[in-house]
């Protein structure tokens, strides 16, 4: 048959949640279009009670992905970035489509996410040593502190940068041993939806990452308020949901990533997911475990700590 | 569909040879003729049924009614080799006042553990309401003799047992012999005393929807003042199928002799949309009549939480989560 007259295959983009590939529970979807308005796909609506699911699948992978040494979890993250790489084209296509860029300037942003997610990789069994530590104290005793992730983290992903801003904020939550229910850009959450696919066929295990898609005010709402969710990354709320997310964060004491300033202004264009991370992402979502452990009867032995 | 009448053909069985329902248990011959002239259970219209019943949505109102009705018949239970007075008393503890934050949570029926255990408990929940109930009858498996069962029994009376969940010998009703599963049960009925009998039947070791439908009747007709699913100790435990043909005979039942017996579902029930589910077939089957903590109970453990962190969600408008709820 030839090529004119092969009917379109269609994809139907779901969420990613617990491993698995569910449509939203309240069976909603809405218009997904390029820069130029032209229509693209029909993606999942999300409820709260999706991101109630998410969460419960995320607080059921936590103990098995906090407790994998980070050697291990370094070769998983390290495994992705070599699906990503498998599914290139694919991700140049979507983003070139979500964020109106030439086939070019598409493919450099899909190489930075890669070489972002290599990046964090790297860093697993690394942020230990740089965030924790001994410390000198004043008495016969070891005293060691060390960084232990926060747990179920609420990541809303950035509005504009559709892949490379998405790995760069999901990325430093799973590193450090945390998991994740991310809210994609309501506008632009194909590569997002892609990715759960991505990760699906990957070694991460099922939970770690959960993707939604919808709007990002109604989803991020229910989890904000969400006992069972300890950490809120707020960077693709604008300020006013960001105030508001803040405020019912604060009931259970959540960890809050506030957007910065670049990001504040509630379109993170401005953001240049481009430049060089740092570690700030990784330690926003790391507890501090110190222990204190004597060193021994200093005098008998002669030992000199 | 099933009706509040009993079906022709049930009550054609109960007329059998001209004999009345209180001849069917006077020999060994009788009850077995009794028991295989019950109607066959259509399997598939049974399973259709009860995902039918399950498919209702309860929102609201409703469902706060639902939550607390449920949680005010849970038999919470603990039933591990490795209990210990402590977590028996924690338990207790829990079941009268399931969640400490709001006093408004209704307490649960009962407190299940084995026959040692019951002592502490009724220590522990003396003047609460809250029953106390015990396993007896070498539970799980049920294989001893009959003395050391009554003894069993006896034990767990006088310890302060307001309840005992006594397991069927299955070994004997799944070789035919009916008669020793029935005086089985009315040798334990005497040792009750003023002790409500739960009778357990182990409904996956039944194999068959025949033979629950049998075991129901036959549990019945010796005097169970309760008749139960499961142990909770085999892999397939209480099922909205097995739970709704048991509803059903105890329906018949009533219609037939005027005698009203509760029924306790137990194992594997741990959501709340389990728990709603089974509250729908209680309803709907046997009635408003059994829509009460005398006459239908949940026999779980881990449901409890799980109902109480949706009440929470209720009250608050949060989701809550297993840190807002104790471990046990």
């Amino acid at each position: 048959m030839s090529e004119q007259n092969r009917l379109g295959v269609f994809k139907t983009y779901k969420l990613y949640v617990g491993g698995k590939f569910p449509r939203s529970e309240s069976g909603r979807v809405y218009e997904v279009t390029d820069s130029k308005g032209q229509w693209l796909a029909n993606v999942p609506q999300s409820s709260r009670k999706d991101a109630r699911d998410a969460v419960v699948a995320a607080r059921k992978a936590f103990g098995g992905w906090s407790g994998a040494t980070a050697y291990n979890r370094g070769q998983v993250l390290y495994r992705v970035a070599e699906m990503l790489e498998g599914r290139k084209e694919q991700f140049v296509r979507e983003v070139a489509a979500a964020e109106g860029l030439s086939k070019s300037k598409a493919a450099a942003v899909v190489d930075a996410a890669i070489d972002r997610w290599v990046w964090y990789a790297g860093w697993t069994d690394k942020i230990g040593q740089i965030s924790g530590g001994a410390n000198p104290v004043a008495g016969p005793f070891f005293n060691l502190s060390t960084p232990e992730p926060t747990g179920v983290v609420t990541v809303l992903a950035p509005q504009k940068s559709s892949l490379l801003g998405l790995v760069s904020v999901i990325a430093p939550v799973i590193a450090t041993g945390n998991t994740a229910v991310v809210i994609a850009s309501a506008d632009a959450p194909l590569p997002a939806l892609s990715l759960g696919e991505v990760l699906a066929t990957s070694d991460v295990p099922g939970g770690v990452v959960n993707i939604l898609s919808g709007a990002t005010a109604e989803l991020a709402a229910p989890l904000a308020a969400h006992q069972d969710v300890n950490a809120i990354d707020l960077t693709g709320a604008g300020p006013e949901l960001a105030k508001e997310l803040e405020i019912a964060a604060a009931d259970n004491l959540k960890r809050v990533l506030r957007p910065r300033p670049a990001e504040a202004d509630g379109s993170d264009a401005s953001t240049d997911w481009l430049a060089a991370p740092g570690t700030h992402r990784l330690t926003a979502f790391l507890e501090t475990k110190t222990v204190w452990h004597p060193t021994g009867a200093l005098g008998a032995s002669g030992s000199s700590y | 569909m099933p009706t509040t009448a009993p079906s022709p053909k049930l009550s054609a069985a109960f007329e059998q040879g001209g004999t009345p329902l209180s001849d069917a248990t006077a020999s060994d011959s009788s009850l077995r003729r009794f028991l295989f002239g019950l109607p066959g259970v259509d399997a598939v219209g049974l399973e259709a049924r009860a995902a039918s019943l399950g498919t209702r949505s309860i929102k609201t109102t409703a469902k706060a009614y639902a939550i607390d009705l449920a949680i005010s018949m849970i038999d919470l239970t603990t039933l591990e080799g490795a209990d210990t007075p402590g977590k028996v008393r924690a338990l207790a503890a829990k079941a009268v006042h399931p969640d400490p934050t709001d006093r408004t949570t209704p307490r649960t029926a009962a407190v299940c553990v084995y026959p040692d255990m019951a002592a502490t408990a009724a220590a522990a929940l003396a003047g609460s309401g809250v029953k106390v109930a015990s396993v007896a009858t070498a539970f799980p498996a049920g294989r001893a003799a009959l003395d050391i069962k009554l003894a069993d029994v006896r034990e767990a009376v006088a310890a302060g047992a307001d309840e005992i969940d006594m397991v069927i010998d299955r070994g004997a009703f799944l070789s035919g012999r009916f008669m020793k599963v029935y005086e089985e049960i009315l040798a334990v009925k005497a040792e009750c005393g003023t002790a409500r009998l739960k009778v357990i039947f182990e409904t996956g070791e039944l194999s068959t929807y025949d033979n629950i439908r049998r075991a129901s009747w036959l549990g019945m007709l010796a005097g169970a003042d309760f008749i139960k699913t499961s142990t909770g100790k085999v892999a397939t435990n209480a099922t909205p199928a097995n739970t709704l043909l048991m509803l059903e005979a105890v329906r018949d039942f009533r219609a037939q002799t005027g005698v009203q017996v509760g029924v306790k579902p137990a194992g594997g029930i741990r959501t709340t949309k389990d728990a709603v589910k089974f509250l729908v077939l209680v309803k709907e089957t046997a009635g408003e009549d059994w829509l009460d903590n005398h006459w239908f109970r949940f026999g779980a453990s881990s449901l409890l939480n799980d109902l109480l962190m949706q009440r929470q969600k209720l009250s608050t408008g949060r989701y809550s989560g297993p840190d807002y709820v104790t471990v046990d």
